[in-house]
């Protein structure tokens, strides 16, 4: 038991914990704020695995900017929800339990099934850099063998596309 | 204990069905959103999990990068959608949102 384990445990109950209770919870409020702790738990597997930079991007692109804008938007829409209302009947919430559990539980038997390479990922055990930062940049940068300058471009035009259709979608009439 | 690649895609799985579940059974928009949130949120722990028991190339990590920008401009949008039903309706549940046009 060494202490990328523990690292690794912690982290883990504390993803599934909150993933559960933020999908259960009866308050929206509560439900976001569970979330952004789902996203720092996964902020930190991506630190245990040693790619610090894509853990700051989660912390800022997620954390950030988007549980701010869903906190605005869950202060804006105002009028807390009634929830008795709008609750689902037993048995369809048992549908969807079902469901979600089939579909979950397939899947881990399919990866448990699986043979995989067992080999440790945290970041310190094989004692090597994981994707320096410079490799990343020049390589979002770069048009030639393994760059990614056209998706990088295309998402920049999505970005803007989505800035502007955001203005013009809330904007007061 | 090694941390194999096998934990994280477990935790993944699982997270993936808590988003299912929530998606299925939230009523309120924004609710629906978080849900979604999490369902992409693991599908990025996998990427960075596959990229990373390749040991070569970064190509799964650049791709959660994009998947991170992705997922925020969509978020974006959504959350203008809603902003603009509720002042229009005045109401985010999806079992009262019948009206396509007024």
């Amino acid at each position: 038991m060494n202490s990328e384990s523990i690292v690794f445990i912690v982290l883990a109950v504390l993803i599934a914990l909150f993933s559960v209770l933020s999908v259960t919870t009866k308050r929206i409020i509560r439900a976001a704020t569970y979330l952004l702790f789902v996203l720092f738990g996964t902020a930190g597997l991506y630190f245990l695995m040693g790619y610090t930079f894509l853990g700051a991007v989660q912390i800022m692109v997620y954390a950030g900017g988007i549980v701010v804008l869903y906190i605005f938007a869950i202060m804006l829409t105002g009028k807390t929800p009634d929830a008795k209302q709008h609750s689902l009947s037993l048995a369809k919430k048992g549908a969807a339990l079902v469901a979600a559990l089939v579909g979950a539980g397939l899947l881990m038997f399919v990866i448990i099934s699986h043979q995989f390479v067992s080999q440790s990922l945290s970041a310190e055990v094989t004692n090597e850099a994981a994707a320096p930062i410079g490799e990343i940049g020049s390589s979002l940068l770069s048009a030639g063998e393994g760059g990614n300058l056209l998706p990088f471009e295309a998402v920049s035009v999505l970005l803007l596309a989505c800035i502007i259709g955001g203005l013009i979608i809330a904007r007061k009439r | 204990m090694n941390i194999t690649i096998d934990y994280f895609l477990i935790l993944s799985a699982f997270m993936l069905g808590a988003g299912m579940y929530g998606f299925f059974t939230r009523r309120n928009t924004l609710a629906i959103l978080i849900s979604i949130e999490l369902i992409l949120n693991a599908a990025d722990i996998n990427f960075a999990a596959f990229n990373r028991l390749c040991q070569t190339g970064i190509e799964g990590y650049v791709f959660t990068l994009f998947s991170i920008a992705i997922s925020a401009a969509e978020t974006a949008i959504a959350i203008a959608v809603m902003i603009n039903i509720y002042r229009m309706l005045k109401n985010n549940f999806v079992d009262e949102l019948d009206t396509l046009k007024w």
